[in-house]
């Protein structure tokens, strides 16, 4: 017992008509990388907000024992004094602000209100440089990419001498190279004593790291386990996650691949700013009825851009290159004329790009095809909401009525919902860029369940992710893109995760000799 | 959540009844707001607030600042705003006032010229916002300082009238009554009746056509009630406007603008688009929708609105000044906050903006007729304008 640094026992938290938490016990010891998983809605981020006293202390039942002693937060501020720093997976970074006023923001090294500027740097530096960073500190965040800003938050939490550092889903956005720097990171901190409770998504990164697991599930503590006795296997962490067995997270599929569909040709595409820089360079891709394509990469490899690019022009400019749809070269110049050629595309960002949040899910599924729930520009009320019915319930969106606003619907949810929105545009090729990301375990495979079903119908789809088990898991046939270039395709029988990385990596080799 | 109203009548019958009486509220909570208040004004001013003569005024005041907010409503849902309205239609009617006077020009080809400057001027501010990204802040801004001035110059300093009676009656007409009633206006109290079944008919449709496909959640008595009140208070509204002089020409004008927009806003894709292009412009421009020209119709649509409100103030003044149109913006954008518009965009409804119209008409009203300075009543709207926008966040956040 001695040895934990925190314990919550019996926390029990309610809201209106709903009981968010009931007795979850959460025990951390010191200097270890406990994992706290379950499904999204499974009370992950509430019990944070209790432990980091966003909900203060007489709002919930239970115990907080931090160091030995019961604790009262009343806000923030108190678990921060106390050395609980939480990063959450929203960054909270002010981009137009360099990284030292970053790091000692509220926290200005000042004397009588001054800030002592030369101290601040030197301090930052050696922040920086406890992080693995090698920018100046005077870089502006809004030049740094995201795992950088990542490591940022972190050295921001050393700042302020932290003595348990809570990390919700900080490799969410992050590519492997950069998450691995991370995680090592994590590793590094731990040897210096800290203590870290990581939420992720990702099974393979927690069996990396984590020293114990503790698993949610609806709002309940259905499991801890403790790593350093016994080997955890991913399949219980998942049976435990979702409460049923998970034989198979792929959905079984007998490819019925027919024609050629979408073809593209010599892609070239410029930064939208920096015209000099090539984005995508003379890439050519093809894809035929029911296939599915996937498209691996690192993050920052173009992949987004170029699909963007071809879905009318979303991205870039000075773009070059030719569309041809079943032979017939088609004109993709616009996002009206690209989905009229029966092209549609999901965005990886579904509330920056792809829902207007504060519509219902009825006004969402329609948005890509009004002129089909319409008699000339007037709306058919009762039409729209039968199609918005009927996709509901093909897609199992999970809601109280179609009237409901997107914006109070879970990640799945809220991704089934601009699916039902470019599968009512009726495409024939639909690109779906990072179909799972922040989506929990169960989602997923409807999500999967889903796209194979939209395949055997003879859609084509192009795949992109950056979760490679997913890719190997679904597609048929998988291109490697990387700085721009398609550096390698694989069968599905052909491809694996090793294979894949090599021909990235070969590229990215070559690329660095010339 | 999915209430099986076959398999459990007797259970979910209370809940659907609250639960609707509940949205309800909320949708109808600016009405309710508005209907207080004049009650509170009626009795305070001894019933003075809705005697025919003054109701009959009220209208007449508070047309040309409606008449904007249906247009400034589109602007805020699309995610912009127009601070240039007010210079706009004193810029107008100075326009149609020289044209008329000075010129000599029949009032027909006056209003449409007028109408026409309106929509250029929409036209070239929404460009440089639509197209070229200035904050409509800005433009409009710059806008506000310039046809100010514009108005200014163009009548040099003076007033400019008096106006042909033809077009004085743009503001200041009646509905002629064939009745030829002495004492109550027949025709205007049949329109009223006859407007009341339109409604109701309307309204059953509507409610047929969901039956149908099995969208309705309202209980049929909440819905007959509802709409029988709405009935009831426009036959009596055209009733004691009848007994004055009959529906005023700006109150048909304003009535069909009023349906109309309510119409584009509910029921056509363009005004969808709208919503979906203040809501969220990328991922509205990611489905297909011409985000840059929607945004420049709503410019161009404002400021022909801006101009008609023009043309209705000056006739109503019977002269163009060149203090026409001073601070209108601020009632304007006013009304449609108050009326639930949201100034991120995405929200607001049409009938919203008309209730905060008249809200703050009815305050204007009552207060002066309570021989309240003119310095105390902007503080209370000042502070009705905070209270309701309050009350809207609070409701959302709950």
């Amino acid at each position: 017992m001695a040895d934990a640094i925190l314990e919550m026992r019996g926390i029990r938290k309610t809201f209106p008509g709903v009981v968010a938490l009931d007795n979850v016990n959460l025990r951390v010891r010191a200097g270890e990388i406990h994992a706290v998983v379950g499904e999204n809605g499974a009370g992950k981020s509430t019990l944070m907000k209790v432990l980091s006293g966003v909900y203060p202390h007489g709002s919930y039942a239970g115990e907080i024992h931090f160091q030995g002693q019961e604790r009262h937060f009343k806000g923030i501020s108190d678990s921060e004094k106390l050395g609980i720093i939480i990063i959450h997976q929203e960054l909270a970074l002010v981009p137009l602000l360099s990284i030292t006023e970053n790091i000692f923001l509220g926290n200005e090294q000042a004397r009588h209100g001054i800030i002592d500027w030369a101290q601040s740097y030197r301090k930052t530096q050696e922040l920086l440089r406890k992080v693995g960073l090698k920018e100046s500190p005077d870089t502006l965040i809004t030049n740094l990419g995201v795992g950088k800003q990542q490591l940022i938050e972190i050295a921001k939490a050393l700042s302020k001498e932290v003595k348990l550092l809570i990390l919700d889903e900080p490799t969410a956005s992050l590519n492997e190279s950069d998450s691995d720097a991370l995680l090592a990171l994590l590793l590094e901190l731990k040897a210096q004593g800290i203590a870290c409770i990581l939420i992720s998504h990702k099974l393979n990164e927690i069996s990396k790291v984590a020293d114990a697991i503790t698993i949610l599930r609806d709002g309940a503590t259905v499991e801890s386990l403790d790593c350093r006795k016994e080997a955890v296997s991913e399949d219980r962490i998942i049976r435990h996650m979702v409460g049923r067995e998970m034989t198979d997270r792929y959905p079984k599929r007998t490819p019925a691949i027919g024609e050629l569909a979408l073809e593209v040709k010599d892609w070239t595409v410029h930064h939208p700013i920096h015209p000099e820089r090539v984005v995508v360079k003379g890439v050519s891709l093809h894809v035929r009825k029911g296939e599915i394509l996937g498209i691996a990469g690192l993050m920052g490899a173009g992949r987004t851009e170029l699909a963007m690019s071809v879905f009318g022009r979303s991205y870039g400019q000075r773009i070059s290159g030719k569309v041809f749809l079943h032979g017939k070269e088609i004109d993709v110049s616009t996002v009206q004329k690209a989905i009229r050629n029966g092209l549609a595309y999901a965005t990886e960002d579904r509330k920056g790009y792809g829902l207007v949040l504060d519509q219902e899910i009825k006004g969402n599924i329609t948005l890509a095809n009004l002129p089909g729930v319409a008699h000339g520009i007037v709306i058919d009320n009762g039409l729209e909401y039968r199609v918005a019915t009927e996709y509901r319930s093909k897609l199992k969106v999970r809601c109280a009525s179609v009237f409901q606003q997107v914006v109070n619907l879970s990640g799945g949810n809220q991704q089934k919902v601009v699916l039902s929105k470019w599968l009512f545009s009726n495409p024939e090729v639909l690109i779906l860029d990072e179909p799972t990301r922040g989506i929990d375990v169960g989602a997923k495979y409807e999500i999967y369940t889903i796209i194979a079903q939209l395949a055997s119908e003879g859609k084509s789809i192009i795949m992109i992710s950056s979760e490679m088990p997913e890719l190997l898991g679904m597609c048929d046939r998988i291109c490697v893109m990387n700085e721009g270039r398609f550096v390698g395709e694989f069968t599905a029988a052909e491809a694996s995760q090793e294979a894949i990385m090599r021909s990235i990596m070969k590229s990215a080799k070559a690329a660095s000799e010339n | 959540m999915e209430n099986n109203l076959g398999a459990a009548p007797i259970a979910t019958a209370p809940t659907a009844y609250t639960g609707s009486i509940k949205s309800n509220i909320r949708d109808y909570g600016m009405l309710i707001s508005l209907i207080a208040i004049m009650a509170f004004f009626q009795v305070m001013t001894d019933g003075t607030l809705m005697r025919p003569l003054n109701l009959t005024n009220l209208i007449l005041q508070n047309s040309y600042i409606i008449i904007m907010a249906l247009g400034m409503l589109l602007v805020i849902v699309a995610g912009h705003i127009d601070l240039s309205v007010g210079s706009v239609a004193g810029f107008v009617g100075a326009v149609a006032a020289v044209m008329m006077v000075q010129y000599e020009w029949h009032f027909v080809p006056t209003v449409i010229a007028a109408l026409l400057v309106g929509a250029l001027i929409g036209a070239a501010q929404g460009y440089f916002i639509a197209f070229f990204r200035i904050p409509s802040f800005i433009v409009t801004l710059a806008g506000m300082l310039v046809f100010k001035g514009l108005a200014l110059a163009l009548l040099q300093g003076q007033s400019v009238g008096p106006f042909p009676v033809e077009f004085q009656r743009i503001s200041s007409g009646f509905l002629p009554d064939v009745f030829s009633g002495e004492s109550l206006r027949l025709t205007s109290l049949l329109i009223g009746v006859v407007l009341a079944f339109l409604l109701v008919a309307a309204k059953l449709r509507d409610r047929a056509n969901q039956v149908k496909h099995g969208m309705v959640e309202e209980p049929y008595a909440l819905f007959a009630v509802k709409n029988l009140v709405f009935a009831v208070i426009i036959v009596v509204l055209s009733y004691l406007l009848s007994s004055y002089k009959g529906l005023p020409n700006v109150l048909v004008i304003m009535f069909v603008l009023m349906l109309l927009y309510h119409f584009v806003t509910t029921r056509t894709t363009i005004g969808r688009r709208i919503y979906a292009l203040g809501g969220n412009e990328k991922a509205a421009k990611l489905s297909g929708i011409k985000t840059e020209r929607l945004a420049f119709y709503a410019f161009i649509n404002m400021g022909v609105l801006a101009a008609l409100a023009g043309l209705v103030f000056a006739a109503r003044l019977n002269t163009a000044t060149p203090k026409a149109g001073l601070g209108f913006e601020l009632d304007v954008i006013a009304a449609c906050f108050i009326g639930g518009a949201s100034a991120s965009g995405g929200v607001g409804k049409v009938m919203g903006a008309v209730i905060g119209a008249f809200i703050m008409g009815v305050m204007n009203n009552g207060m002066s007729i309570l021989g309240i300075g003119i310095d105390y009543q902007q503080v209370i709207k000042g502070l009705v304008l905070l209270a309701a926008v309050f009350v809207d966040v609070y409701n959302k956040n709950k």
